[in-house]
């Protein structure tokens, strides 16, 4: 792993990655990413990480997983191209949309705008971590029943986040589950379907057809 | 030979139920493998570097530092010097690289000089360099129709350009088997007819093109084409001998990938004080890019006797437009629509009475738009709600009704069924076929399951793959009826091949045997029967294999369906927040094979219509010519608290049923801009002229006292 050396700037003004390493970002591991900002200023025994791969452990779905990535990589990049886990979708990629929402220590998060080094120590749970197809988690389950998903791409962040959702409010009304889903965006138009599928999970019944 | 018809409602078995979608559980659970899912092995990830301006010509390239970097394995010119580029973002060069990240490095090391050339981007400028005005198409005698009018109402109306803005980009994972065979990975709406775009820009032969699309995250008419960036794909693909996926940027995606041409019209409408249109006139311009745009079919619906239509087609450089869900018809909508609201605003009376006043003028399908404007006036309660456009509130927020019309054609593409019965009772049908999220498989399985008297999850329904039996592109509301009749076909053709074996074991005729409850039994003695695994058993060793097709012999589909919206709207007068209470739909597409997906596909469009009604809208950088909202932050789409509530009625039944299977993705989606705005023209008393309502366009009319 390369110490001390300054990862090198591509020279087209400051990129995302840029962004997250100054460090204004209030919930960023400190431990990795403060090193990373204080670069220029670095004292000395300060760990510099990257801009190499570096051996990261993450634990996704309950199972500890070992991953080389350079510290640039999202944890969606990370799920997606380096574990196979495709199920969390890259739509934005700028933390807008919600299609690739994953869960980090239970709390729902655009993994887009997440590094998979702020990640390490965390407990992330993916769309593939809910249910499988044959045992599909009651969320899921609610979509299905609510035809609430058309193309699909956006689902799995829906389904996450309503998870999300309902674990913090078991007991929605029909305007807060507007509030707590307006995260996640769909241009094939199942908000009706999610509206009833959140409803139904909740235990209200909901079908809309 | 079988007679080739729909069951009448008394023997449908499965069609016309709520079945839910067959692939609603892998997507549910994240398994469903898209395009941009698929990770092949030794997969090499590719980018593209796109021009910064709007209108320049390549004066040089150098890729010489790119193709130094680590991780890069292949740089490829696209566009070399000398090309003239016509829009922002259009492809320069590309890379395929062993990670994203290392693409993108090596995209900024590509050193490209411009000669940067003057530009065009207003869209609404008709009298612009460049501009196409058509010849006039006159219909009887409009001005004399004009000066017989008691009013003669005037308005400019328009809407612009948006994007399509699929949830899954644009791409294409590519990976040659040798040399002269090519496999391609496509988020596509046209499994069967991409490969012949593939074979014919790589030279091969289009036999050595296989395509495959299981799930694709959204279309709405912009993904017929292998692109070129899916060519690129497969020549990258070639030169590293790698697979390689290329999936656009969300940048790239909202600015070239697809835009639905902008319209604008100068209108005006004549009407006598009992309601009576006496005569249309419009000019409309528009842009959709560097081609401009084609002309609305101006007036809409209500074919006026005494009219005038010249359209001007404005090319811009903007990226260029694609087919976007109804093309021209939710822009003729809204301007007819809206030109009509005012006319009867003119002469004060009711927007409903004015319509169902002149519904004969919508010609064949006048009786069904009666009976849906009834059906609609009740569901949302216009009679006891609707008020003349002053009289919605003394508040500040005020309240209002508005309703349109619409139509399409929708007859189902040709396509090919392969079915197979097997003698293990399992049945698989194959189609060179797509399911954009619109329940193909579902609609296919359900035609199969109801002819066999099996339920829809008892058949295998493959699609996705181009080595299928050739099916249609899915566009222009044309799969259902395409796929729902081949599919319909070949399950009679198999029955007819199965009977006679079934009837020698009952002892019964060929056809007195009936298909249901997962039995074949004497029509006239239930108590004979086989199950249908033991029927199957029958076959032997040898399967039953037949060919559905579509066109066919015998009646399936038909053409043709009218369909009505209307809004109830709130506006805030002090901040210009437009906020939809209800919309109400009603729709008539014939035949419905699936009632819950279809009821899903109006939902949709509906939503997507207030989207387009309330919020999309690109914003061009008259410097540069850049589109400024290329993102999902800036570039708006309606979220679930956006939409309120919405009902869906389906036009089902004696009358409806007998036509046939019609499709149904586009028509729902024409009217939601038109209703909307002409509930905020009754709602405010004032005429927004321009989709989107933003709260700054309706501020500013409201300032202005409503003039255009």
């Amino acid at each position: 792993m390369p110490k001390d050396k300054k990862p090198e700037q591509n020279g087209s003004g400051l990129s995302r990655r840029d962004f997250f390493r100054s460090g204004t970002a209030g919930a960023v591991s400190a431990a990795l990413i403060s090193q990373q900002d204080g670069l220029a200023r670095s004292e000395a025994g300060t760990q510099i990480l990257g801009p190499g791969k570096i051996p990261i452990e993450l634990s996704i779905n309950g199972k500890i997983r070992r991953l080389e990535v350079e510290p640039r990589v999202t944890l969606l990049d990370a799920l997606r191209d380096v574990l196979d886990l495709t199920g969390t979708k890259k739509v934005c990629d700028r933390g807008t949309c919600g299609a690739c929402t994953v869960l980090m220590d239970e709390k729902p998060v655009y993994s887009c705008s997440v590094l998979a080094i702020e990640a390490s120590g965390r407990q992330i749970v993916t769309i593939e971590g809910l249910g499988t197809p044959e045992k599909m988690h009651p969320i899921q389950q609610a979509f299905v029943d609510n035809d609430a998903q058309q193309c699909g791409f956006c689902t799995p962040g829906f389904v996450v986040a309503s998870k999300a959702f309902l674990d913090r409010n078991p007991n929605p009304t029909v305007e807060e589950i507007e509030r707590g889903l307006g995260g996640n965006f769909c241009r094939c138009g199942t908000y009706i379907g999610i509206r009833a599928a959140i409803l139904e999970a909740a235990g209200k019944g909901g079908h809309h057809a | 030979m079988p007679e080739y018809s729909w069951p009448p409602a008394d023997e449908r078995w499965r069609i016309g139920r709520s079945t839910r979608r067959v692939d609603g559980p892998v997507k549910s659970a994240g398994a469903a493998e898209y395009t941009y899912d698929v990770n092949l092995y030794g997969l090499l990830h590719a980018k593209m570097l796109t021009c910064p301006h709007a209108h320049a010509r390549i004066v040089s390239i150098d890729t010489s530092a790119a193709e130094q970097m680590d991780g890069v394995r292949v740089v490829h010119v696209i566009q070399g010097a000398g090309t003239e580029i016509q829009w922002a973002s259009d492809e320069i060069a590309s890379v395929a690289a062993e990670t994203e990240e290392i693409a993108r490095e090596a995209l900024a090391a590509i050193k490209v000089q411009y000669e940067v050339l003057s530009h065009f981007l207003d869209g609404d400028d008709r009298n612009a360099p460049g501009a196409q005005p058509a010849q006039a198409e006159t219909v009887g005698d409009p001005d004399a129709g004009l000066s017989s009018a008691d009013k003669v109402s005037q308005g400019h109306y328009g809407l612009p350009l948006i994007s399509h803005c699929c949830m899954e980009a644009h791409g294409t994972v590519a990976y040659w088997e040798d040399d002269q065979h090519l496999v391609v990975y496509e988020s596509t709406q046209g499994v069967s007819v991409i490969p012949g775009q593939f074979a014919e820009a790589l030279e091969i032969p289009a036999a050595n093109v296989r395509v495959l699309c299981q799930h694709m995250g959204g279309g709405f008419g912009s993904k017929f084409s292998a692109d070129r960036w899916g060519i690129e794909c497969a020549r990258l693909a070639k030169m590293a001998k790698r697979p390689v996926k290329l999936m656009l940027d969300r940048n790239a995606e909202m600015q070239v990938a697809g835009g639905r041409p902008s319209a604008y019209a100068d209108v005006k409408v004549g009407a006598k004080s009992s309601g009576e249109i006496t005569a249309w006139t419009s000019e409309s311009w528009g842009t959709g890019g560097p081609s401009g745009a084609g002309s609305p079919p101006l007036p809409y619906v209500f074919e006026i006797p005494d009219r005038r239509h010249q359209h001007t087609s404005v090319p811009t450089n903007t990226g260029p437009s694609r087919a976007w869900r109804a093309p021209n018809h939710p822009q003729a909508c809204l301007i007819t629509m809206a030109a009509l609201e005012d006319a009867a605003a003119a002469i004060s009376m009711d927007p409903l009475d004015f319509f169902l006043k002149n519904i004969k003028m919508t010609g064949k399908l006048s009786d069904t738009y009666a009976e849906e404007l009834k059906l609609g006036a009740d569901l949302i309660g216009w009679k006891q709600r609707w008020k003349p456009r002053g009289q919605n509130g003394d508040g500040t927020i005020k309240r209002g009704l508005g309703l349109s019309l619409h139509t399409w054609g929708g007859r189902g593409h040709a396509s090919n069924c392969e079915l197979v019965i097997n003698p293990d009772s399992s049945v698989e049908v194959r189609l060179g076929s797509q399911d954009l999220g619109t329940g193909t498989r579902t609609v296919i399985a359900t035609v199969v399951a109801d002819a066999f008297g099996l339920d829809v999850k008892d058949i295998t329904v493959r699609i996705g793959d181009s080595r299928f039996p050739q099916s249609g592109a899915s566009g222009g509301s044309t799969t259902v009826g395409g796929v729902g009749s081949s599919s319909r076909r070949a399950s009679e053709l198999a029955l007819e091949a199965f009977r006679p074996k079934i009837a020698e074991e009952l002892q019964a005729k060929p056809e007195d045997l009936e298909f249901i409850n997962h039995r074949v039994q004497v029509q006239t003695d239930p108590s004979r029967y086989l199950s249908w695994k033991e029927a199957t058993g029958l076959l032997g060793a040898t399967p039953i294999s037949v060919l559905g097709r579509n066109p066919g012999p015998g009646h399936l589909i038909d053409s043709g369906v009218g369909g009505i919206q209307m809004a109830d709207v709130s506006v805030d007068t002090e901040t210009g927040r437009v906020r939809i209470n209800k919309i109400v739909a009603v729709q008539d597409c014939g035949l419905i094979i699936d009632m819950l997906t279809a009821r899903s596909q109006v939902f949709g469009a509906m939503i997507m219509g207030v989207t387009y009604a309330l919020m999309e809208e690109r914003y061009m950088d008259p410097i540069t010519g850049r589109l400024l909202n290329d993102d999902m932050e800036f570039y708006k789409l309606a979220g679930i608290g956006d939409i309120g509530d919405l009902v869906v009625h389906m036009m089902t039944g004696p009358g409806y049923d007998e036509r046939g299977v019609i499709g149904l993705g586009e028509p729902p989606v024409i009217s939601p801009g038109a209703a909307i705005s002409n509930a905020v023209a009754n709602a405010t008393g004032v005429r927004v002229p321009y989709l989107p309502l933003t709260p700054a366009r309706v501020l500013e009319t409201l300032e202005k006292g409503g003039a255009a």
